[in-house]
């Protein structure tokens, strides 16, 4: 009988699996997503588990696992381009709370599957590239366990289909991201990178987690969708604290994708491995931020404008402090972190300016040329042992496919065309221009200036002139450089996804979505001449002077420059006058003081801060517990037991021993007694 | 005779013993004083016995049992003062103090 | 299965351990495979009947008493033998049998000095009756014998196992034995706390005629107890309560006697003992005096993050580990009794399934910590460092414990705390607003604060190169017993993180209709 019981089992715990809530089409293709999740998580637990005994030591599980997500996101991407659009939500039942049901809920729609096909790709090619990197590392099991948790954590936040798996992925991607930061955890700097990055984000995560609380107690639900439809229906109750929840939000995206104020943590970031960089700057951890917004996209378009005001100047703060920063950098992969804050600045501000589908553009182009711009970083760092531009130069004829393959990254990254950066940040300098935000926009162009000039520097530095380190480096073996090269392909191409006015693949696939297509912003139908003539002149302009300054042999170079473009006669009539306004007026004082100063309030304000926030509540804490705790309340506990005992010890002096004492002290009670009842009785 | 007279005797017998007790250095004073005491209660109880004419004898009948203890009780703390006596060459209560703090 | 269902189930799960104690006493001394595999085996049978009560367990009227009995006990004071269990008790039963087996294991090949296995399991049988008693007595004279039944072995365990070293405490002279002080100071707050709850039972008996709970919870939701009777009766009852949990600023006994308390001490202390207070408002305090509740409400909920706070903060403070994590007990006990004071089925649900999950998390940090002190034989922080490196199972299990600490989505630990956040966001109607919404926002800095301990801790404790004095040591990694009586312990965070149903499915309801009930 009880074995019969035991076997029936609970009946309690088997999970319920709620009806897909919302069918389109895809099929058992979507209602099998939840395996894009599953199969990394799964992945991870088994290198963690086995992965040591495997013969590369648990980096073939990993690899297949991105593997395994890449194609079956390709084929969904496939799918709804080539079908009608896919819109699906598949939900499990895991609990209850009150009223409120916890459910492992999958959303299959355009949005979802724009990531699950970035996040798949991108890690594909970092994985198979971290096989070559991390050659002969100290921990190669723990490392990849780590990667493919990243990479199943950002998986499980975009699949999400209510706020609160989306909060548990978000905070996995933090604690995995903590992981590989402090991958090399021997020296102090890297676990405190470590630490810096889970904090940073975990301090941004409670305006997030406040944001779902009220966002599910007034919707009472935590289901996005739920959400989303009394957005549609405008209904009063979330009206009230729309604002509120959109504004929490907000707090906890700018930590996650790295917003000033919360920029702080990702250059220090850099100390984990170069694969992690890649993966981290480009498909997951900052991009998670964009995501949250473009998700919530339509309460903060229909009922919080003024959260998306906050999103617009956070985000133009953001693009232009870190831009900035990036100048005067001397290590690659940090002119690259700086790179990655500037251009999630520029995300971040398209959200705000009301262009859904520009800023997911921008994350999704800029996810394939930073990608390669890292791993191609990490090739020479591989190569020549440092991270320091001035141990490089003159790779070019080492390294070749390095060398073309961060070109392609460098060119995307600058605006160049037909590369993607440029079809990406062309429209979100549009949607600045058309949303009238001309100061913005303005800021928009100087920044992909200085965009281009800087990655000018690190490619002539770093490619360019003689050799300045040690040993003789070479290119890096094939399972590196086929990454690498596959995603140069993609950051060529991918742009014309989204060409305004020809194609709208990306902009049809990014709106297939259950929310009316007007709550997901305005989509350009030709191209804003304007924003585009300012953007690309503003990265050809970078580029020219980062190479007038930065190229080797600078001097026969300018003689060169000025035979080679008579095309942009206006421009090549202010040539000197610009380079030396430039040189004098602007490159100089802001590659000197003014770079500086911003570096210097980097460290010495925001890194202050966060340091001395940490450092006074240690000392609060030594006060609470010193002052308050042991000296205070514990001594009050102390002192009543030694009270009792002081008493006791006085009052042990009745106990003479004289037995006539005693007696007496009987009668005299027995006297008091009767006298007592005379008194009683009379 | 009235009761009143038993009681007046008894009360005096008692007060002896108490000042016999509570003042009496030597221990075998202090035991007869005890021996007072005891006496005078059994006057009590004859006393009230006879004056309530209790059909069970009650009254007398404690005083037996009081006699009978008395003896035992002064058997037993003889016994002891003896053993005192000679430990310690004395019986003099103020030096018995081992029960002290 | 007539008979288990009849009383019979839920006694065997309560009375096997003791009467394997008593059997344990007739075991000769220096047989200690014998004594051991005795207390394996009735623990393993206590396990057993409480798992097939798991399964037998009807999810669908989970609010209802199971399995329960009423027989005559002490009928001069009205007293029964009243058992019974419902969605909120079962998981709490399952834990605690759970705990007392894992307890046992580990024990095999650690025992703490002065050795005497079979003591030493005896001591943890009785524990583990008192604890399971608890959860399942329905009557109040019942309820507080078992609830003071742990006193006694836990004041023995840290007495006589516990840590030798010396202590200067302020306002005393003379150094004293750090065990012999914890367990002094164990005992009498406990006990302070149990004569106000003893009174405050005392109290509902003159007045309710009865000593069953779920009579008792009937009266109370008829309006029965009002007026400053029920105001103090409520006072009491917290006073016996919260020194269980701890509550700031009840806790000052827990840090010490954690400390102090040998390993296994220190895991059954954690994980089972101190929900017995935070039981005890659920079960007990909220049903019976609803309306007091709600007037104390808002004072617990301060009270509650005022721990949240305090607690994290004195943990930054620390040096001795195992008295860190004592700390962190104060601080997610805190977001227990917060999730309790929103008097809301969320708040409720969460508070019990914070409790499970504060039991293995907690259990299994002291674990390590005990083992840590017994390769090291130190749990000075300042002299611990690269731990992973020395040994990496046992680092890596920390590392993951403390993520699950410190609330990690996808642990254990996680639904606890939101869940009480949420609750509080909206408790229960009339009360104040103003109040929990910013205990709310003070609990979620707490979590800031806490994964900031936690994180620190690893970084001192687990990360960089091993200080220089353990070159040349060798240092064996998590042997067998460790890790039978771990893994367990590990996959249950998981599962409980990835599937909360497994507490939900029968707490929620309960809750729900105990709440129902009261308001």
């Amino acid at each position: 009988m009880v074995m019969s019981s035991l076997l029936a089992g609970p009946a309690i715990l088997a999970a319920e699996t709620s009806e897909a809530v919302h069918h389109s089409d895809g099929g058992v293709l979507a209602a099998g997503a939840w395996l894009i999740v599953l199969v990394p998580f799964l992945a991870a637990l088994a290198i963690m588990l086995f992965g040591k005994r495997l013969p590369r030591r648990g980096a073939e599980l990993a690899v297949a696992a991105v593997g395994f997500v890449a194609i079956y996101g390709t084929v969904l991407l496939l799918t709804t381009w080539f079908g009608d659009g896919i819109v699906y939500e598949g939900a499990v039942k895991i609990g209850q709370f009150g009223g409120f049901e916890i459910e492992w809920a999958w959303v299959v729609d355009g949005l979802s599957i724009m990531m699950f096909f970035v996040v798949g790709v991108v890690s594909t090619a970092c994985f198979v590239y971290a096989v070559g990197y991390m050659e002969g590392d100290i921990r190669p099991t723990a490392f990849f366990a780590s990667f493919t948790l990243f990479a199943g954590a950002m998986l499980m936040l975009v699949s999400a289909a209510n706020l609160i798996q989306l909060l548990i992925g978000w905070e996995l991607v933090g604690v995995s991201s903590y992981l590989l930061i402090g991958h090399y955890w021997e020296q102090k700097e890297n676990s405190s990178a470590g630490m810096k990055a889970f904090l940073v984000n975990k301090i941004a995560d409670i305006g997030l987690m406040i944001g779902i609380i009220i966002a599910a107690v007034t919707v009472g639900s935590f289901t996005i969708s739920t959400i989303m439809e009394k957005v549609v229906e405008s209904d009063a109750a979330l009206d009230d604290v729309a604002v509120v929840i959109a504004v929490l939000l907000f707090i906890g995206a700018m930590g996650k994708s790295a917003q000033f104020p919360f920029h702080v943590w990702l250059p220090d970031a850099m100390a984990g491995p170069t694969p992690v960089s890649a993966l981290m700057h480009a498909a997951t951890m900052v991009t998670a931020g964009v995501y949250l917004t473009a998700r919530m996209f339509p309460l903060f378009e229909h009922m919080a404008h003024e959260a998306l005001t906050l999103a617009l100047v956070i985000g133009t703060i953001t693009l232009v402090i870190a831009g900035l920063l990036a100048i005067v950098q001397n290590d690659i992969k940090r002119v690259l972190a700086y790179s990655t804050l500037s251009q999630l600045g520029y995300m971040v501000a398209a959200m705000g300016a009301g262009a859904y589908t520009a800023g997911l553009f921008h994350l999704f182009t800029h996810a394939f040329f930073k990608s390669l711009l890292f791993l191609g970083a990490g090739s020479v760092i591989h190569a020549v042992h440092s991270n320091n531009m001035t141990d490089m130069g003159g790779l070019r004829k080492a390294m070749p496919r390095t060398f073309w393959t961060f070109i392609i990254g460098s060119a995307a990254l600058a605006g160049l065309p037909p590369m993607a950066g440029f079809f990406s940040k062309d429209e979100i300098l549009a949607s600045f221009n058309e949303g009238g935000y001309p100061i913005v926009l303005a800021l928009g162009v100087i920044t992909a200036f200085i965009t281009a000039f800087y990655m000018t520097r690190a490619v002539s530095l770093t490619f360019f002139g003689e050799y300045k380190g040690h040993g003789h480096p070479h290119e890096s073996p094939a399972i590196m450089t086929v990454p690498m090269l596959g995603l140069a392909g993609a950051a060529a191409v991918v742009g014309f996804l989204n060409v305004p006015g020809i194609t709208s693949s990306f902009y049809n696939l990014v709106t297939t979505r259950l929310v009316p297509h007007e709550l997901l912003g305005e989509h350009a139908t030709s191209f804003d001449f304007t924003a585009l003539a300012l953007g690309l002149t503003a990265g050809v302009l970078g580029i020219i002077i980062g190479y007038r300054l930065y190229f080797p042999d600078a001097a026969t170079q300018e003689e060169r420059d000025r035979l080679r473009i008579p095309v942009l006669w206006p421009l090549l009539e202010n040539k000197y006058y610009i380079d030396d306004l430039y040189m004098n007026g602007i490159v100089n004082p802001i590659k000197g003081p003014v770079a500086r100063f911003i570096n210097w309030t980097n460290s010495y304000i925001f890194d202050f801060v966060v340091n001395m926030v940490g450092v006074s509540t240690r000392g609060l804490g030594r006060f609470v517990y010193g002052g308050l705790d042991q000296r205070g309340i514990d001594l009050a506990i102390n002192q009543a037991g030694a009270g009792t005992g002081y008493l006791g010890s006085k009052l042990r002096y009745i106990q003479t021993g004289k037995v006539q004492q005693y007696a007496a002290a009987l009668f005299g009670g027995a006297l008091v007694l009767v006298i007592g009842f005379w008194i009683s009785i009379t | 005779m009235t009761i009143a007279q038993f009681l007046v005797v008894s009360a005096a017998l008692f007060s002896i013993g108490i000042y016999g007790v509570l003042i009496r250095r030597n221990a075998v004073l202090v035991l007869l004083s005890v021996e007072l005491m005891l006496a005078a209660v059994n006057i009590n109880f004859v006393a009230f016995g006879s004056y309530f004419a209790d059909s069970t004898a009650g009254g007398q009948v404690f005083a037996l049992f009081i006699i009978t203890v008395a003896a035992a009780e002064v058997g037993i703390g003889l016994a002891i003062v003896l053993l005192i006596f000679r430990n310690r060459a004395s019986a003099n209560i103020d030096e018995l103090d081992a029960l002290k703090w | 299965m007539e008979w288990f269902d009849n009383g019979w189930g839920l006694s065997l799960v309560v009375f096997t351990p003791l009467v394997g104690a008593l059997v344990l006493l007739a075991v000769p001394k220096k047989d200690e495979e014998t004594a051991k595999w005795l207390a394996l085996f009735t623990a393993g049978v206590s396990l057993f009947f409480a798992v097939v009560a798991a399964f037998r367990f009807d999810f669908g009227d989970a609010g209802a008493l199971q399995f329960g009995t009423k027989l005559d006990w002490i009928p001069a004071i009205g007293s029964n033998y009243e058992i019974g269990i419902d969605g909120i008790s079962l998981p709490m039963l399952v834990l605690s049998a759970f705990i007392v087996l894992l307890s046992i294991v580990y024990s095999w090949d650690h025992w703490p000095e002065p050795h005497n296995p079979k003591g030493f399991l005896i001591l943890i049988l009785f524990l583990a009756t008192g604890m399971a008693g608890t959860f399942v007595a329905q009557d109040l004279v019942l309820f507080f014998i078992f609830f003071e039944l742990v006193l006694l072995p836990m004041y023995f365990m840290i007495g006589i196992w516990g840590d030798k070293s010396k202590i200067k405490l302020p306002g005393f002279n003379k150094e004293v034995e750090t065990r012999l002080y914890a367990s002094i100071k164990f005992f009498l707050f406990t006990l302070f706390g149990s004569a106000f709850m003893l009174l405050g039972f005392l109290a509902l008996n003159f007045r309710g005629g009865s000593f069953s709970i779920p009579e008792l919870a009937q009266m109370g939701a008829d309006g029965q107890f009002t007026g400053t009777f029920a105001f103090l009766v409520f006072g009491a009852l917290f006073l016996g309560f919260a020194v269980k949990v701890p509550m700031w600023p009840l806790h000052t006994w827990l840090p010490d006697a954690h400390t102090a308390a040998p390993t296994v001490g220190s895991v059954l202390l954690a994980a089972i003992l101190l929900k017995l207070g935070s039981y005890g408002f659920i079960r007990i305090a909220i049903p019976i005096l609803p309306q007091e509740a709600k007037q104390w409400a808002p004072a617990i909920a301060i009270l509650a993050v005022i721990a949240i706070v305090y607690g994290s903060l004195a943990c930054l403070a620390q040096t001795d580990m195992k008295r860190l994590i004592a700390f962190s007990s104060v601080g997610h006990m805190g977001f227990v009794m917060l999730g309790i004071s929103t008097l809301t089925p969320v708040g409720i649900t969460a508070a019990v399934i914070g409790m499970v999950a504060h039991g293995v998390i907690t259990g299994m940090l002291f674990f390590l910590a005990g083992s840590m002190q017994h390769r090291y034989h130190t749990r000075d922080m300042a002299r611990l460092g690269g731990n992973l490196k020395l040994m990496p199972i046992l680092g890596g299990m920390l590392g993951f414990t403390a993520m699950a600490s410190l609330g990690l989505p996808g642990l254990a630990g996680f639904w606890g705390e939101f869940m009480a956040l949420l609750g509080s966001y909206q408790p229960l109607e009339g009360l104040s607003l103003g109040v929990f919404r910013t205990a709310m926002v003070i609990g979620a800095i707490g979590t800031v604060l806490t994964a900031g301990y936690l994180l620190w801790m690893l970084q001192k404790v687990n990360l960089g190169e091993p200080k220089e004095e353990w070159d040349g040591h060798e240092f064996h990694d998590v042997d067998r017993y460790e890790m039978a009586a771990w893994v367990p312990l590990l996959i249950s965070i998981v599962a409980i993180g990835v599937f909360p149903k497994i507490i939900t499915g029968a707490a929620n309801d309960a809750v729900q209709s105990l709440m129902d009930k009261a308001f």
